[in-house]
């Protein structure tokens, strides 16, 4: 597994979006907390952290006994207070909403507990006594870490399988860089394999370079956890040209490597998602001087989060709605511009309205590829639209089978993937306490 | 525009509002800065026989992010020259002629007391007030609480001092008693003019413990100390009711403990005091606070129409009761205002941890949960821990009885209502 990164990569240049709290100001926030019973922030919670709980101990300096209560349910708890969409989820339920009074800065607070974790190197976990089971993971990212480390307080042995170089998955390589830098996340990854005993094949793709009978036959239980497939491209004149790339490769090259976009004047993102956010406000941020997202809907059809559009519009992005691509232009094999289609509000076309954009950077962030379909063929699971059907637990119908993550959501938060890679090492483990073992 | 002159057994300041006794008096340059900021009155600190303090001194009590509202101290009276005392207080009467400064004293012997007497009057003190409270140091030296917790000692100096005094003295009570009764009459039957209270209340503020040391540190030991700040104020309040609503005692009290602005301030005045003093606020804050004490203090007084401190002063006093004097058969129950409450359940869960069991959760999925007013004895407790302000209300009940005391009921049989709360397991 590769740990190291160049210093001089692209995603340098940022700063932290939401600054880390001192002592005092957790002290500050922590005080305001109501301290809610049956809180609904909780509730709002996928991995359904007590919030409360968490926050009165950092309020009482209980700061050790605080990052424990996270990282109980959310192994991921450094990362996801950095990446989760806190405004839709846990700040979003809180009371204080309700009273039009600021809400409690959950993230915030929940950063500053397990910082303080990872930089005085508390350990609160280690392995279970050894059970002889071995299971393997596929897929290095968020849900296969959060259900190797509940495998592993059980004490069954954990492979993790990666395709690719790093750990983290897009918390590695996806993640924008304001939130959270790749060096970080692998640190936390550091951090959850402290617990010991996961083995890592990194640059081992499933079912590429081994079978998944191969591994139903090394293994006793798989999870399954990898993520979406590469970006979706657009078939259109001149697509081809230098300059027109997938957001996800796109951002994955800015923050693992050095980047040169000193040249770039003007960069264009098509879509209406997150990852269409996520990279306006990374291209703005790299200083590309004019940025402008492009989306066939209006404001209020993004699939985007509000919050992330208006920090967008306050970074000087320009959006260009209702604008369907049509073709780009080229100049030497490079792209110059793209030419769009006006829509009505029903995204339909209006004949005869089109406009042009000069671009010399287009990132596609229309859609990424669903990876289900790699479990085609394995007797017992179900994949649908490309996403692999599970029960609560993650089970799939094949004994011994387990998924979650993107591959079983179709591509949601982190901690919708802690979640369900939790919930799984669960499921596993009374599978296997159950004397069961996977069959292929 | 109301008429704050303060007269407090014959001391008479601008407003009623006085600095207590302690460090932000400890000088003259201190006090006349503290008459410039809008102090009516000052008390300076202790004056005896120069002492050496300790260092560190203070401490706090912190609690959810507020500091100091508890707050105790160790250090003693002064511990500059009788000398230069006299000559600064000479100065700031010259100074200040329509400001009160009253003369704090402690001493051992009648000899000493007839000294500091005679030459706080030559220095144009305005009143004498007698420390009989500081509850350590001194008192360990048979001096300030020593004195206090005594009656018949309290009685004897105080009669010493109205021998030697011309001007009104009034004489400091110490808190660390069972019962402030008998020490206020002391003081009264000594000749006392006037009392003032509370003094500071024997306290550990905390322990550090990394280094198991009380606090506040000393190197490597602490000492008790005396405790006071906003947290003590219903402690004083008390003490003040107490003696004011007393049929024997006849004197004016000047109030201190925890007063923090105009609102602590009127609560003392109600209760019985014809001024109040004021030091950890000020330690805290800084003398400015007086200003808005002032304002807000006049527009109280406006806007009930009492144009003068004697007509609210001891307001309160005919209503507060023994508790056998209650109406038992007043009822409340909570109400919950649907449209303010935001949903955080801490009524519900204070009620089933810390009272009575009767709010339930909304089954219809609505924030506001549900009160059993079968049930609910109306203890207030939910409506203490709502954060939204008015969301909770205690509403008054018609359930038929008429008005009986707990001491009518026992001496005449009225009739008592059924208790509520109990969800029928130990009722008759």
């Amino acid at each position: 597994m590769k740990r190291d990164l160049p210093d001089n990569r692209g995603e340098a240049v940022f700063e932290d979006f939401k600054a880390p709290y001192t002592h005092n100001q957790a002290i500050a926030e922590a005080n305001r907390c109501l301290y809610c019973f049956d809180a609904p922030c909780i509730q709002a919670c996928p991995t359904s952290i007590d919030i409360p709980k968490f926050i009165r101990r950092i309020a009482n300096d209980n700061v050790k006994g605080s990052a424990k209560t996270i990282f109980d349910s959310n192994i991921l708890g450094m990362s996801c207070a950095r990446v989760c969409p806190v405004e839709t989820l846990c700040v979003g339920d809180c009371v204080y909403n309700n009273m039009d009074m600021p809400a409690i800065q959950i993230g915030k607070l929940q950063r500053f507990a397990t910082d303080a974790a990872f930089e005085k190197g508390w350990e609160f976990y280690e392995a279970g006594p050894d059970t002889g089971k071995k299971v393997v993971c596929v897929g290095g990212g968020p849900a296969s870490l959060a259900a190797a480390h509940q495998l592993r307080r059980y004490g069954h042995q954990v492979t993790i399988i990666e395709k690719g170089t790093f750990l983290g998955g897009l918390n590695t390589t996806g993640i924008a860089s304001y939130k959270m830098k790749a060096d970080r996340s692998l640190s936390e990854v550091e951090w959850i394999l402290s617990i010991g005993g996961i083995e890592i094949r990194s640059e081992t793709s499933v079912p590429g370079s081994v079978s998944w009978s191969a591994l139903a036959d090394e293994f006793d239980a798989i999870f399954v956890g990898f993520g979406l497939g590469a970006d979706s491209l657009l078939k259109l004149d001149g697509a081809n040209a230098k300059g027109i790339e997938g957001a996800v490769a796109f951002i994955e090259r800015m923050k693992l490597n050095e980047i040169d976009v000193s040249s770039i004047k003007h960069a264009v993102v098509i879509g209406g998602g997150n990852t269409a956010l996520d990279a306006v406000r990374e291209t703005k941020g790299l200083g590309i001087p004019n940025v402008t997202l492009a989306y066939r809907g209006g404001e209020s059809q993004m699939s985007g989060y509000a919050h992330e559009w208006a920090e967008a519009k306050k970074e000087g992005v320009i959006p260009s709605w209702r604008s369907q691509p049509m073709g780009f232009r080229t100049h030497n094999g490079h792209v110059t511009g793209v030419e769009f289609q006006r829509m009505d509000e029903n995204k339909k076309a209006i004949p005869g309205e089109t406009l042009e954009l000069p671009a010399d950077l287009v990132l596609l962030a229309i859609g990424q590829g669903k990876l289900g379909e790699l479990m085609n063929g394995v007797p017992g699971v179900t994949v649908e639209w490309g996403k692999i059907v599970t029960e609560e637990d993650g089970a799939t119908g094949a004994p011994g089978i387990y998924a979650g993550g993107d591959c079983r959501n179709g591509g949601k938060e982190v901690v919708n993937a802690a979640a369900e890679g939790s919930a799984a090492g669960h499921g596993i483990h009374a599978f296997l306490q159950g004397g069961g073992t996977c069959q292929i | 525009m109301p008429n704050l002159t303060s007269n407090t057994a014959g001391i008479v300041s601008p407003n009623p509002f006085w600095l207590a006794s302690a460090p932000p008096t400890n000088s003259g340059r201190q006090i006349m800065r503290a008459f410039e900021a809008g102090w009516g009155g000052a008390v300076w600190k202790t004056l005896g026989q120069p002492i050496q303090n300790v260092s560190s001194r203070f401490g706090g009590t912190h609690w959810r992010g507020e500091r100091g509202v508890g707050f105790n101290n160790i250090e003693l009276i002064t511990d500059r020259s009788l000398d230069a005392n006299f000559q600064e207080m000479a100065e700031v009467k010259r100074l200040f002629p329509n400001h009160a400064v009253i003369s704090s004293l402690m001493v051992e012997t009648r000899e000493e007391w007839k000294e500091v007497v005679s030459r706080s009057i030559d220095a144009g003190a305005d009143g004498i007030e007698l420390n009989f409270g500081c509850p350590h140091g001194m008192c360990e030296r048979g001096m300030g609480s020593a004195v206090g917790q005594e009656p018949k000692v309290n009685e004897r100096i105080t009669s010493w001092v109205k021998e030697f005094s011309t001007i009104p003295v009034l004489v400091k009570l110490t808190p660390n008693v069972g019962d402030i009764i008998p020490h206020g009459m002391a003081a009264q039957a000594g000749g006392a003019d006037g009392v003032s209270l509370i003094n500071t209340i024997k306290s550990i503020i905390g322990v550090n413990l990394e280094t198991m040391v009380p606090q506040p540190v000393v190197g490597n030991r602490g000492s008790n100390g005396g405790y006071c700040g906003a947290a003590v104020r219903p402690i004083a309040l008390h003490m003040l009711a107490a003696l004011a609503r007393h049929q024997d005692f006849k004197i004016p009290i000047s109030g201190i403990g925890g007063v923090t602005n105009w609102r602590d301030a009127a609560e003392f005045i109600a209760l019985g005091s014809s001024s109040v003093q004021v030091c950890t606020e000020v330690m805290l804050r800084g003398y400015r606070i007086v200003e808005d004490m002032i304002d807000g203090l006049s527009t109280f007084m406006s806007e009930h129409g009492y144009e003068t401190l004697d007509d609210f002063i001891g307001r309160a006093i005919p209503a507060y009761s023994e508790w056998g004097q209650l109406n038992i058969n007043f009822e409340t129950v909570a109400k919950i205002d649907p449209e303010a409450c935001i949903g955080c359940n801490r009524c519900m869960v204070a009620c089933h941890d810390g009272a009575h069991q009767c709010i339930h959760p909304n089954t219809t999925g609505a924030n506001a949960p549900v009160v059993d007013e079968s049930e609910c004895v109306g203890c207030n407790l939910c409506e203490i821990v709502c954060p939204v302000p008015e969301c909770i209300t205690m509403v008054e009940v018609n359930n038929g009885y008429p008005e009986s005391t707990w001491n009518e009921h026992q001496q005449e049989g009225k009739p008592i209502r059924p208790k509520k709360g109990s969800h029928g397991y130990d009722m008759p």
